[in-house]
């Protein structure tokens, strides 16, 4: 045997899935891999797609479940397009993801799993590791799972429990591809499985029979390596969108001097921003699992009348439920944050993918004039910010906030710069002391037009507050005609006035000129990794991002007439471009739309960018 | 030594909780009987004016948070007890109270109202029984009698009628109480009963709409039938009602039947005793259903269970996390798990 040193391919690079059975496993094993990525230094990120199904029929393709990781040694923005590793726990899993993979793609099998009935299963009429279907592929053929037993023998465990570390042996093939180190990953086993220390021997074992099966069969005509990413100095970790939002919002709760007060109801794929809070009542925030959706949002509601940072969770068909309630909110001009984490729609649509085609009804879905801020967070680990900066807005202006993030944000993970909560921008809202003689519940703030936060509790403030439009002023119940008028106009001119505390728009690349590529929300890495590459290229294309939707940024006017042509991406019909074309109808807005429940790729934009260059 | 806590007698009267809003229910509602003893109510309770916050949803009676100087919010539509409990969870020092109707409660927000009374945050609600919808100007209710010919009905109602009681014993509720209109003393002390009860506490008011459904509970309310048709229960009392006092309630197999004292060998001994503590609620839900003209109607407070509260729970526990968590704060949260270094 060779020295493997010797054969070490360095790449800047590289895209893995690895997919399985819904119950095989391979969430738990990308994300073991993508801590060991961390360890090494690389940047990545992380993308899972797992059926709707909790337990699909075992065998077939509607239950195969996936983890794709990207790393390199430059700044990685996207999950990657295809995949350069598949891991194939069986021929479902293969099946579902020939489209996902690059052309020469290496593919790992457990060929135990390739047996006749599972082709079956699967919907091939053949083996598809003999057919001829895999030419142009590198497959390695492992039994993992008969090795897994093998590895366990001596542990004595049931049949089942042998097979369930089957994972952690191709986990341990991976490793070996790519010269990682597994000792962070054992420590992960001892931690995780403190109270079953069989349990821990066993996924040892298996790991490194896995380990060293690569190693011996040299199967691998090479190993890869991939160099540390120039990130900035400083303590990272990983994040998923949904952890990144929930922790903004302890964060802004703890800067702000608020308690934090979630209402919301479970649904895919918001549920794991209220399991989270649900854990951490140390900080005072409180998790409220309401009866409904409805009960979710109106729970914050009276959370905020009575002084908490007050959000609710939901995605787009609990938007759709919520909207009366942010109408009340609008009226009685409460800070409250509403987070949509988009979903394939209409209806129930596709629970468990990705889309942005709810920003129409973040702008309007209400009834009457009922303007809210709405902003779009831009990836995983923004969602952080998205989350911090939504709560700032809210308590700083007294008005809702609609918070879109999305489904591949939310699942999708990222690395992360742990900032210091300190240095986060302070949260100042405008709550009335006690006995305030000239405290007038609808009396506004002159630059920022909001009105005082007065909190029950606090004397000489009482008042009342309610859906029933508002005199200016007293707050008092008003149905004069004029007094509507002004009141519709001083709620929209309060949130127009929040585009003087956004960043204004930026611009990647030049400030004039031909083509400007435009994305809003969590489509941002994958069109910014198609630019980066088309301009080290030598094209001259630029590109500029909203993540402030209502109100957007106040040079977005200047920055749309520097340009030729104006390219709009979204995943949805247009619903971002036509809005613009209604804010400024004197450009021409070009737009390229992709709505599959899946992200956009990096080749498909280029390509098409590529056309509109060549036009 | 015993250390007594007194709290001071706050001076407070029925003129810190009236409102310079005009109040604007029709002349004869009444919504008018039950603001007053409202107002009677809470000067007594020993709760700093400024921790009371009034809550409601939509209905007539849900203006009612306008019609008072404190706290409140008026909602929308059936949401009142989710916007009670988000107040009463983010401060529990505040006294919440969430006015609410027939329509509110039982119809649009049928949900938010078994919910709350399940999980029993000390909140009081008064659920104004008019049996009609009243702001939308005479649709029936849930509460309508089967039959019930109103402008959506013009043949009758083709549906039987929630009874409140029903549903919130049902929900496992811990507090029940019933009052007439008619009788602002009678409100006022119920009222009192629910306020001290820890817990949620649901209070149905059996009210007159003069416009819409006048006279609805006239065989209860009206001076010359009520003597016949009110059990005003108290506990440790005999069930006994009638001009003459001669009738009472007795439990005969499984079920409740009236019987007059003095006939076929029954005295007092024989009539059932209240005890609105117990656990059981099987005597309080059938005390609930009593309605004339076969049965008077119970009023007074017929169940009051002791029981924990949903925001002493939730507090509690934020205390003990408090206490024996490692985060302290949220820069910690952030180091926890796999984290690394950039050199």
């Amino acid at each position: 045997m060779s020295d493997k040193k010797d054969r070490i391919i360095e790449l800047k690079n590289a895209v893995i899935r690895f997919a399985g059975d819904s119950g095989d496993g391979m969430q738990l094993t990308g994300s073991l891999f993508s801590d060991s990525t961390a360890i090494v230094g690389n940047d990545f990120a992380t993308f899972p797609d797992y059926p709707a199904e909790i337990r699909a029929p075992q065998g077939t393709v509607s239950g195969v479940s996936g983890f794709q990781i990207h790393f390199g040694d430059m700044d990685i923005h996207t999950s990657g397009d295809q995949a350069d590793v598949l891991v194939a726990m069986n021929p479902a899993s293969l099946k579902a993801n020939m489209n996902w993979i690059t052309r020469e793609a290496i593919i790992i099998v457990d060929t135990d799993a390739f047996v006749e009935k599972n082709f079956k299963k699967a919907g091939y009429d053949e083996n598809p590791l003999t057919d001829g279907s895999l030419l142009g592929h590198l497959v390695i053929e492992a039994p993992i799972t008969t090795m897994t037993k093998e590895a366990v023998k001596d542990l004595q465990l049931d049949n089942k429990s042998a097979q369930k570390s089957k994972n952690m042996f191709a986990l341990g093939m991976v490793f070996f591809m790519f010269n990682r180190d597994y000792e962070g990953t054992f420590k992960f086993f001892e931690d995780k499985f403190k109270s079953n220390p069989l349990v821990v021997e066993a996924n040892k074992k298996v790991l490194l029979a896995g380990y060293h099966f690569a190693n011996t069969i040299e199967a691998f005509a090479n190993t890869y390596k991939v160099e540390p990413a120039p990130l900035k100095k400083g303590l990272y970790r990983n994040v998923t969108g949904n952890l990144a939002t929930s922790w903004g919002f302890l964060a802004a709760a703890e800067r702000s001097g608020r308690n934090l007060f979630l209402g919301s109801y479970p649904i895919t794929p918001a549920s794991e921003i209220l399991q989270e809070i649900s854990k951490h009542k140390q900080f005072t925030a409180i998790a409220f699992q309401a009866e409904d959706e409805i009960a979710g949002i109106v729970s914050a509601i009276g959370a905020s009348y009575a002084g908490s940072l007050a959000i609710t969770t939901t995605s787009g068909p609990g938007l759709s439920l919520k909207s009366e309630a942010i109408g009340l909110a609008v009226m009685t001009e409460l800070p409250i944050v509403i987070v949509d984490v988009q979903r394939g729609g209409p209806s129930t649509g596709l629970p468990t993918k990705s889309e942005q085609s709810d920003l129409m009804q973040a702008l309007y879905g209400r009834n009457g004039e009922a303007p809210v801020i709405v902003i779009a967070a831009t990836s995983s680990s923004d969602c952080f910010y998205a989350a911090y900066e939504a709560s700032k807005l809210a308590l700083e202006h007294m008005t809702p906030v609609i918070l879109l993030t999305d489904g591949a944000l939310a699942n999708g993970s990222e690395v992360f710069l742990i900032p210091k909560v300190a240095s986060l921008p302070e949260i100042a809202p405008p709550i009335v002391k006690a006995n305030d003689p000239d405290y007038k519940p609808y009396k506004r703030d002159e630059k920022k037009l909001n009105r005082p936060w007065a909190i029950p509790g606090t004397e000489g403030l009482r008042h009342r507050v309610g859906g029933l439009e508002k005199e200016d002023i007293t707050g008092h119940v008003s149905y004069d005609p004029l007094n509507h008028e002004k009141m519709i106009k001083l709620r929209q001119e309060k949130v127009d006035r929040v585009a003087e505390y956004i960043p204004e728009l930026s611009v990647i690349g030049e400030k004039e000129g031909d083509v400007l590529v435009v994305g809003w929300g969590g489509t941002y890495g994958v069109i910014l990794t198609a630019i980066e590459e088309l301009r080290e290229e030598g094209k001259k294309i630029s590109f500029a991002h909203f993540k402030h939707i209502m109100p957007l940024p106040k040079n977005t006017g200047d920055v749309l007439s520097k340009y030729k042509r104006i390219v709009v991406c979204e995943n949805n019909l247009g619903q971002f471009v036509n809005y613009l074309r209604m804010n400024f109808p004197m450009y021409d807005y070009l737009q390229y739309n992709k709505i599959q429940g899946l992200p956009f790729m990096v080749a498909e934009l280029k390509a098409h960018f590529n056309s509109l260059l060549n036009e | 030594m015993e250390n007594i806590i007194e709290t001071p007698k706050l001076a407070l009267t029925k003129q810190d909780f009236e409102s310079d809003r005009m109040v604007k229910w029709c002349p004869g509602c009444g919504d008018h009987a039950i603001l007053k003893a409202v107002e009677n109510v809470f000067p007594e309770l020993g709760i700093p004016k400024e921790n009371f916050v009034v809550v409601s949803g939509i209905g007539c009676s849900s203006r009612f948070p306008y019609y008072m100087n404190t706290y409140g919010v008026h909602g929308i539509h059936g949401r009142a007890a989710a916007l009670a409990t988000g107040v009463k969870l983010a401060n529990p020092e505040l006294s919440v109270w969430m006015i609410t109707g027939d329509g509110d409660s039982m119809a649009i927000g049928g949900n938010h109202f078994i919910h709350v009374v399940r999980r029993n945050p000390d909140i009081n609600i008064l659920l104004f029984n008019n049996k009609i919808y009243g702001l939308t100007k005479g649709q029936f209710s849930p509460t309508s009698p089967e039959g019930s010919k109103t402008k959506t009905s013009p043949q009758g109602t083709y549906e039987a009628p929630f009874n409140p009681g029903e549903l919130v014993i049902g929900a496992h509720g811990k507090f029940f109480a019933r009052v007439v209109d008619t009788n602002i003393k009678m409100m006022s002390q119920v009222f009192t009963e629910a306020a001290k009860h820890k817990g949620t506490s649901v209070v149905e008011i059996l009210e007159n709409c003069v416009i819409f459904n006048n006279q609805i509970h006239a065989l209860i309310t009206s001076r010359e039938t009520k003597d016949e048709n009110q059990l005003f229960l108290e506990a440790g009392e005999p069930m006994i009602f009638g001009k003459e006092r001669d009738k009472g309630i007795v439990l005969r197999g499984t079920n409740l039947e009236v019987v007059k004292i003095g006939e076929n060998g029954i005295t007092e001994k024989d009539i059932l005793v209240h005890d609105p503590c117990t656990e059981d609620s099987g005597i309080h839900v059938m005390l609930a259903s009593m309605m004339p003209p076969e049965f008077p109607a119970a009023l007074g407070v017929i169940r009051s269970v002791k029981s924990h509260t949903f925001e002493e729970l939730v507090w509690n526990s934020v205390e003990h996390e408090k206490k024996t968590s490692k985060l302290k704060n949220v820069d910690d949260l952030l180091h926890t798990g796999n984290t690394w270094v950039k050199q």
